[in-house]
């Protein structure tokens, strides 16, 4: 117990990522059931419309920010150090704090579930409920007077501090610490892809951070940076939160198109196709991703000269996509496909973010968005694109690199079940969509009238979410059942080419037992110039220095939501003592004795 | 394209008639929307069948097969990496040309000489000022066919949209700024549209009509409306229940022309309430039951309402109901 919460070793956390991850996605997709119950019928089963709006709220920003991207950070974290052959991250202990501060805001955001008593609130739960997007000046205190608000300003403002730091931690990581011969153009595509996503973290979360901080002025202390009456704009909020929020939709998807481009050249047993085009595609989506955000305000009316402008830079963005898609059909041309489950989600991906990709060229176009945005139809776009792209990208890489980090396989057996429980599942509740809403559903809404035409769309819809939910109750069978009977994987279950695959699994805490000495781009392979790297010593010839694990990471991040709770409870001397645990904690771990 | 989707509910089983379908369109803006988008939607087909049925040829021919040797280690093909950077950069500028021509057709101004009216979002109603009319409604707009309309849209609180998906695209309503939708509605009907922007806890209810009518009859809408209501007979129920306004709760949130006490602009005009076929947004049939229900307990009807439960005695109600579809 004690050497997990002062754990400092990126495997471990790297679990511990994976698996408090796992929980919030499991509670995002209980929201997601509780939307699609409600949805089943005209006028509804019963939810109330306050708890549904507190459902689609928290089920956006519990799927964005405590499932997708730190599922992303568990193999960020496991993987990474391993693929450049290093022994752990550059800053071991700021790691440590980024899960903490990430698992302290994700408890924080959803203690709003049961708070209401503490704010004399008629009802128990309290949760944000003005969208995940939150748009000025429906959050201002005026129209938003309950702590749900607050929960959400406060909660997003601690994860962001755990995103940043994590951001710089990687980055550095991949640029100082990776294996003698290994150039960044040796760099395996997961790798970059996770080089690229932190630049665009340490970027973009700054800008949403403003934005919080701002509407935390708004709320607190009476400013009216998003009030029209006190010459605030509530438009700015949304260039501020777009100008975040599309850069964080290649932070969703950009670590996902590196797993498969890992996935698919181990199954085809061929090299990426292109992988320079591959990277530098990756590297201009994540330049571009910078100039498209207007495109979610075409509705707002920025007039004919803006709403060109950033039509024309969404559509060019699907170019390097697109080229994308082509190199990994490619890799696969002329490959010996092996259809693992691994594998399967991998061509899942492609196949269903194509889907996603020409859904979001329709709406790329302003006067159709106008008809298109809003409703059930971008619903449908966004869950190809984050469940049929991200989710079944992050799929792949569990069923690729649970080997490594347990040491066992994943039973193939139920895998193919759920990989087919979730391609008929998904598509049976997020195609229905593209139809409700062209034919006029918009979303966020509780309730629809029969007159509209819809029901048995949302029938289906529902339907297809359900078979979703056995579809992950299939997983973790498979993952329950795999600690013990799962088949033992050896080093290198899969005859990858990159350096994970060349120690043991799961990897000894210091990773290799040596450092490898790299030659090619995919070190275990043996290509046209190089032959395969030789085998790694069983036991490291000479004693490796481990550090110990340390206790003020886990401080520091305590003292954060102290602020938080602080804030939301008015009292200052708690805010003070939660800015003192910080202090102490940062100052403990400064001057922490350097020792093995 | 609308064959097709046609054919695709069919065979979920929804017939239809589909009042806010985005492929039917009846106005000169949703016809440029759905024609671009026709396009579109064809080119994405296109792209849909080359790039899956690669990918499905691919997965079938490429399986592993007992015997087979190691395959051929083929890092990448430059003529080929151009060729397809190419392809997708000419088929969207075969997008993007009517698209930027559509963009500057549907921005929203329209000719002199336009039909005027204001939209004003509130919380979750929408209120409608003809200024060169003179006349102040709710949730339901009359428009005459074939004449070129200006919508100029401001809201009393939060950001709201306005969408009328076969009358044209959805547009915002922001605080502290006008925003347009221009369109000439091309036959005559009555269209439904709702709030297309979350806007609290009734977005969902935030609903709204629109009645496309024949010149002549537009006329005769506009002559009712700009009349005052005909006051109730005496002693009639009406008369009461007009007494019972003027002095109750009532006018602090409601205008009523022809009743001086009646000058509150925090809900709908009422002044023609009763030639209205709908009430609280357009979310009721405008009928006795249901206006009985709604001014009783209002927010049980529509969650978040602004307008309180209203306890009334049973024939104090009675009469309130009877006044209010009196104001024809």
């Amino acid at each position: 117990m004690k050497s997990w919460l002062t754990t400092t070793d990126h495997k471990r956390i790297g679990m511990l990522y994976f698996w408090t991850a796992l929980v919030f996605f499991l509670i995002g997709g209980l929201e997601a059931l509780v939307i699609r119950a409600q949805l089943a019928r005209p006028e509804g089963i019963g939810v109330s419309a306050e708890i549904y709006n507190q459902m689609f709220t928290m089920h956006g920003t519990t799927m964005v920010f405590l499932a997708l991207m730190p599922l992303s950070a568990a193999f960020f974290n496991y993987i990474v150090p391993l693929q450049i052959g290093a022994r752990d991250v550059a800053f071991p202990r700021l790691n440590a704090f980024s899960y903490w501060v990430f698992l302290l805001g994700g408890l924080f955001l959803n203690a709003s579930f049961v708070a209401g008593p503490l704010f004399g609130a008629a009802h128990l739960s309290v949760a944000p409920d003005a969208g995940w997007f939150g748009y000025a000046n429906l959050t201002s205190r005026q129209f938003s007077p309950g702590p749900n608000i607050d929960f959400w300003v406060l909660g997003l403002l601690i994860l962001g501090i755990a995103s940043l730091a994590a951001g710089f931690n990687f980055i550095v990581t991949i640029l100082n610490m990776r294996a003698p011969g290994m150039k960044l153009m040796r760099l395996p595509v997961f790798s970059w892809m996770t080089l690229v996503t932190q630049f665009i973290v340490i970027t973009a979360f700054p800008v949403i951070t403003v934005a919080l901080v701002l509407l935390m002025f708004d709320r607190f202390f009476g400013t009216h940076f998003f009030v029209p009456a006190g010459g605030g704009d509530p438009i700015l909020w949304q260039h501020l939160f777009w100008l975040f929020g599309h850069p964080e939709v290649y932070i969703l998807i950009l670590p996902a198109m590196g797993i498969i481009s890992e996935v698919l050249p181990t199954f085809s047993r061929k090299p990426l196709f292109g992988y320079t085009v591959v990277v530098y595609s990756g590297v201009l989506i994540g330049f571009m991703g910078w100039g498209v955000w207007s495109h979610h305000m075409f509705a707002v009316g920025l007039g004919p000269i803006a709403d060109s402008v950033f039509s024309a830079t969404t559509m060019l963005i699907a170019v390097p996509t697109g080229v994308k898609i082509f190199n990994w059909i490619g890799t696969m041309w002329g490959g010996q496909l092996r259809f693992t489950t691994a594998m399967l989600f991998a061509v899942g991906f492609i196949a269903m973010f194509i889907i996603g990709g020409l859904s979001g060229v329709s709406h790329a176009s302003p006067p159709a968005d106008l008809q298109q945005t809003d409703t059930y139809y971008v619903v449908a776009h966004i869950h190809y694109v984050l469940f049929g792209g991200t989710m079944l990208g992050l799929f792949a890489g569990m069923y690729y690199w649970w080997p490594k980090m347990t040491g066992r396989r994943l039973s193939e057996t139920l895998g193919k079940w759920h990989f087919w429980l979730t391609f008929v599942g998904m598509n049976l509740s997020f195609f229905p969509m593209h139809f409700s809403g062209l034919l006029g559903m918009p979303r966020r809404i509780y309730t629809y009238g029969a007159e509209l035409g819809v029901t048995r769309l949302n029938e289906i819809s529902t339907a297809g979410a359900f078979l979703l939910g056995v579809a992950v109750l299939v997983f973790l069978v498979n993952l329950w059942r795999t600690r013990t009977r799962g088949e033992p994987a050896g080093n290198d279950p899969w005859q990858g080419a990159t350096l994970e695959w060349a120690t043991t699994s799961p990897p000894p805490v210091y990773n290799f037992t040596v450092l490898p000495r790299v030659e090619s781009r995919l070190p275990l392979w043996a290509t046209e110039h190089h032959g395969a790297m030789a085998p790694l010593p069983a036991t490291p010839p000479a004693p490796i220095h481990v550090p110990g694990g340390s206790w003020w990471p886990l401080v520091t991040a305590l003292g954060l939501p102290l602020i938080a709770v602080a804030a939301l409870s008015h009292q200052l001397w708690l805010a003070l003592a939660g800015v003192a645990v910080v202090i102490a904690g940062i100052y403990r771990w400064a001057y922490e004795p350097f020792e093995a | 394209m609308v064959p097709l989707f046609t054919a695709a509910a069919v065979v979920t089983g929804c017939g239809g008639p589909f009042p806010q379908s985005t492929l039917a369109p009846r106005s000169d803006f949703s016809a440029a929307v759905n024609t671009l988008f026709t396009g579109i939607f064809w080119w994405a087909v296109v792209v849909f069948v080359i790039v899956e049925g690669l990918l499905l040829f691919v997965i079938i021919r490429y399986r592993r097969r007992e015997g087979a040797g190691e395959p051929r280690p083929l890092h990448g093909h430059t003529a080929l990496e151009i060729g397809w950077t190419l392809a997708p950069a000419l088929i969207l500028v075969f997008i993007a040309v009517p698209t930027m021509r559509t963009i500057f057709a549907t921005a929203g101004h329209a000719p002199a000489g336009a039909l005027r009216v204001e939209v004003v979002g509130h919380q979750w109603w929408w209120e409608y000022r003809y200024p060169d009319l003179g006349i102040v409604t709710a949730n339901e707009l009359h428009l005459p066919v074939g004449t070129p309309v200006q919508l100029e849209l401001t809201t009393a609180d939060v950001i709201h949209s306005f969408w009328v998906p076969r009358l044209g695209g959805k547009r915002d309503l922001t605080p502290g700024r006008v925003t347009r939708i221009a369109f000439t509605a091309d036959s005559a009907g009555e269209f439904s549209g709702q709030c297309a922007e979350f806007c609290g806890a009734s977005h969902a209810n935030m609903r709204l009509r629109v009645f496309v009518q024949p010149d002549s009859a537009f006329r005769a809408w506009v002559a009712g409306q700009r009349a005052q209501p005909a006051a109730p007979a005496p002693g009639s129920l009406a008369e009461r229940g007009r007494e019972d306004f003027a002095r109750g709760a009532c006018i602090a949130c409601h205008t009523i022309a022809g009743l001086p006490q009646a000058r509150g602009i925090v809900g709908p005009n009422l002044t023609h309430v009763g030639s209205r076929t709908t009430i609280a947004g357009a979310l009721f049939p405008n009928t006795t039951e249901y206006l009985r229900r709604w001014i009783d307990d209002a927010p049980s009807l529509k969650p978040g309402a602004l307008m309180p439960a209203i306890v009334l005695p049973d024939d104090e109600l009675s009469a309130l109901v009877a006044y209010l579809q009196s104001l024809r």
